[in-house]
């Protein structure tokens, strides 16, 4: 660290004000929720939320009594990258592991659930596996690669002097009281918006500043245009932000209790619920996603990114219709047939916008398919942009009102939903860190390709193992459940159909057991890499200089 | 800004570059892909006709709320139809199931092979998704749950006195009619000490023959048996129907039949439910779960042996 003790750094600012500020005014709110909570439940969880503030504050003042943080306008922002990649690479591990313990409820119930630990019953455990694959993991990722690229797509330093930091760390502590509050059973009860509102405000003050630290970056930039990338993470954060603040509309029960009424009701709700939960899939999970494979695919491959004009219309396509088509998630429902049937036809009109992004990255491989052979990680970024494509064409295949009468609540929503989540997300992330841990730490390439390899092939035949049980699951269920006797009576009751599930099951838990074995065997090459055990390594990396390249 | 652009060829390609680079990231100018821009158009003009023949956009005021679409779908309308066609299909053998049971009971509907079909068809579905939580997939029961493919009845285990508890429930107070019965918790509620209740679990035990007397057992434990429990169980301990009070004698245990469950079992007073399924289900479904339930083996009855019942069972499994 001596060798950075001469940088510049920002002093005790304005800044530094603000966000000390908001840890203060967060500590008093939870010292007041500790001792007078409304509810038992928001007594426990605001020593969770206090020691969260109180860190924040000690960290500040340790920051600004050496000065403050970092400034050179010379240098990029790597550091923050860098815990950004490692707080990746930690929720990847917790998420999956809850995932496959879950898994393991749904195949061996008996086995694994106890009365004695309400904690862990998976109504509970659930939540906390969707929040850290999503949020937590994804979130991060996003949070790290959208620092990174930003920063070097526009040639400029990631602005806001500490806010990064408090995007960062108040992001940290969101996904921690809301992963806390879920064991202790505070929910709202809305599927992937969990966190009570006092997390969703939190949130709300956290991405504000994210949007924030990322437009001010982009206003600083020393290159003309903004890169595609950029585009994608832009309209993934404005989105996020409104569809948040809308969804989570809701009334304290007490302003110190973990309780609150929604702002809608009925099937205003629901629909309110899934215009909210389908474009988290379109704006977190595809948009997000859409801007690391526009920068690691052309930057691994070194080769262009194939057609700027179809870059232009598939985004513009794809953010204008994929905000319409969360209806197609009530089909048969109080939902009126009108909105149904326009969530269905944006979803399939939603596919080729969908498939330009897959296009394009598939196409910037032209000229170098050879290093499918021979890169580990490009084959991932690539099986990464396949499993994108095949499942933006299942989502409308599903979303055909005939199909979902099939495939609605069975496992088939679960199989698609992790050829996407586990193939496209999981990959295309891993695929960028691989790029990013040599990048950041200066290193001549990963400590081992080999396990990159190994990583590949295992958390392949997962995903396949996944996919295709729920596929097979999901299918069989849908159909028990509409099978009727030549009597006309039920064939099949309820438990019948679990009970026919439960092989599939097995496979599934198996298939997510595959896929963490390879997320953790990547732990250990990233570990290594950082450690700089690197000698001997056959991967080789192009180095990303940490300093601010002029303009040519 | 256009003066900017350092326009270059693509070597492999062969394509113009835009011009533009970040990070050493280039865009070739190659044109949207035909085929991508047909499919996308194909699936906007499926999209409009679709919204001409269906339900598909809100109107302006006075416009009867949304657009109705050529076809004037209605998913709601079609759903009621087919529950209706689905009901019409079976309410000529359901009138008949009812007519049988009413007049004839049990030997009515099995004397008619057709309905005797129908009501095992109709009682296995609605025990699967109704009675199956409790007594088991199969009706095999568990701990506080009967048991009831055997000849062991709380209640009765006629066609009639079946039918009659799945319409009031046991001890479901909402059900004015509710069967009801309640043993004391002699030991929570500290009517008994813990010796006088190992005393008198020795002395039950022996009714069944599962101990060899004990002293205790039949010196205190007849004593009080005698006065707290033969009046409901019995002075002998057979048990007594119009209570639900069990057979004591015999080898099935409700509530398990080791000692320490035993022994529990006095301690807390058991007090088990079952819902009244009047006004739940529909009467006719009633009547056809009693059959199947009367059926499953141990339905009490001069006409019927289990045998001929797993006969019946079984043709129908096979039929599927």
């Amino acid at each position: 660290m001596t060798a950075l003790a001469g940088r510049p750094k920002t002093g005790l600012d304005a800044n530094a004000m603000i966000v000390g500020g908001i840890l203060l005014l967060g500590a008093l709110w939870s010292l007041f929720a500790a001792a007078s909570g409304a509810d038992a439940n928001m007594r426990i969880h605001a020593w969770v939320i206090g020691l969260g503030f109180v860190l924040g504050l000690f960290g500040m003042v340790g920051v600004y009594s050496s000065g403050g943080v970092e400034r050179d306008p010379a240098q990029y922002n790597e550091t923050i990258v860098k815990y950004g990649v490692v707080a990746s690479m930690f929720w990847a591990i917790a998420g999956l592991l809850v995932g496959v313990i879950i898994a393991c409820q749904l195949a061996w119930p008996a086995l694994l659930s106890w009365d004695a630990l309400p904690q862990l019953n998976f109504g509970r455990l659930r939540p906390v596996h969707t929040s850290a694959v999503i949020f937590a993991f994804g979130g991060n990722v996003l949070i790290a690669t959208s620092f990174y690229v930003v920063q070097r797509t526009t040639r400029a330093r990631l602005a806001g002097g500490v806010w990064p930091w408090f995007v960062f760390w108040g992001y940290q502590l969101f996904i921690v009281v809301a992963a806390t509050g879920y064991l202790l059973g505070i929910t709202q009860s809305k599927e992937y918006a969990e966190p009570e509102w006092y997390a969703d405000l939190w949130l709300t003050i956290v991405w504000v500043a994210y949007l924030l630290v990322f437009l001010g970056t982009l206003a600083k930039r020393k290159e003309p245009h903004i890169y595609v990338a950029n585009w994608f993470y832009l309209a993934f954060i404005v989105t996020i932000a409104l569809l948040h603040v809308v969804n989570n509309l809701a009334m304290p029960v007490s302003f110190l209790g973990s309780r609150s009424y929604a702002a809608f009701s009925g099937v205003q709700d629901a629909l309110t619920q899934w215009w909210y939960g389908h474009n988290a899939v379109g704006f977190f999970l595809t948009a997000g996603f859409l801007a690391i494979m526009y920068y690691f695919i052309p930057k691994r491959a070194e080769r262009p990114v194939y057609s700027y004009r179809l870059s232009i219309i598939h985004f513009w396509a794809l953010i204008f219709i994929y905000i319409w088509a969360g209806p197609h998630h009530l089909h048969y429902t109080a939902l009126p047939e009108w909105a149904q049937t326009l969530g269905m036809t944006f979803s399939i009109m939603l596919w080729m916008p969908s498939w330009g992004g897959m296009i394009n990255g598939l196409m910037t491989l032209s000229g170098a398919w050879d290093k499918l052979r021979t890169d580990p990680v490009i084959r991932m970024l690539v099986v990464s942009v396949a499993f994108y494509g095949m499942s933006t064409f299942e989502g409308p295949v599903m979303s055909v009102r005939a199909v979902n009468s099939l495939s609605h609540y069975t496992d088939w929503t679960i199989g698609h939903v992790h050829s996407g989540a586990l193939g496209w997300v999981g990959f295309i992330s891993f695929g960028a860190i691989y790029c990013l841990v040599p990048w950041l730490w200066k290193r001549k390439g990963m400590f081992s390709r080999a396990l990159i390899e190994w990583h590949f092939w295992i958390a392949t035949l997962g995903i396949l193992l996944y996919i295709t049980s729920m596929w097979v699951s999901g299918i069989m269920q849908g159909l028990m459940w509409r099978s009727y006797d030549s009597l006309g009576f039920l064939e099949y009751s309820f438990v019948q159909t679990v009970e026919a599930m439960h092989p599939s099951y097995i496979i599934r838990a198996l298939g997510g057991l595959m896929y963490l074995v390879g997320a953790l065997l990547m732990a250990w090459n990233v570990y290594k890499t950082i450690k700089g055990d690197v000698a001997d390594t056959e991967d080789a990396v192009n180095p990303q200089s940490a300093a601010i390249q002029p303009a040519e | 800004m256009a003066d900017e652009h350092k326009k270059d060829v693509d070597a492999y390609s062969g394509v113009d570059t835009t011009g533009h680079e970040w990070d050493g990231i280039k865009e070739l100018d190659n044109p949207l892909p035909r085929w991508w821009v047909w499919v996308f158009y194909a699936s906007i003009v499926w999209s409009v006709i679709y919204w001409i023949f269906m339900p598909a956009w809100p109107a302006l005021p006075g416009m009867d709320g949304h657009t109705r679409g050529l076809r004037d779908h209605s998913e709601r309308a079609n759903v009621a139809a087919a529950v209706a066609e689905l009901e019409a299909s079976r309410a000529p053998m359901f009138t008949r199931l009812t007519e049988a049971a009413d007049t004839g009971g049990i030997s009515a509907i099995e004397a008619d092979p057709d309905l005797l079909n129908f009501a095992l068809a109709a009682g296995s579905s609605a025990f699967g998704d109704n009675c199956a939580t409790c007594h088991g997939a199969g009706g095999q029961g568990f701990i506080g749950y009967p048991n009831l493919n055997d000849d062991v009845w709380l209640w009765g285990g006629s066609f009639d006195e079946i039918r009659h508890t799945l319409h009031v429930g046991i001890r479901w107070e909402s059900h004015p009619d509710t069967r009801f019965s309640q043993m004391p918790a002699y030991g929570r509620d500290e009517l008994l000490n813990r010796e006088e209740i190992a005393a008198v679990t020795d002395y039950v035990m022996t009714l069944s023959d599962m101990i060899e007397p004990t002293e205790a057992g039949q010196t205190m434990g007849a004593e009080i048996f005698d006065f707290q429990c033969s009046a409901c169980h019995g002075a002998d301990g057979r048990g007594d129907r119009t209570q639900g009070a069990p057979n004591l004698t015999d080898q099935e245990w409700l509530y398990g039949g080791t000692r320490d469950q035993i022994y529990n079992t006095i301690w807390r007073g058991p007090y088990g439910m079952m819902p009244a399924w009047e006004g739940r289900l529909d009467e006719e479904v009633i009547t056809a779960l009693a059959a199947y339930v009367y059926l499953l083996g141990g339905g009490e009855s001069e006409t019927i042996t289990e045998a001929s019942a797993a006969d019946v069972i079984n043709t129908q499994e096979a039929g599927r």
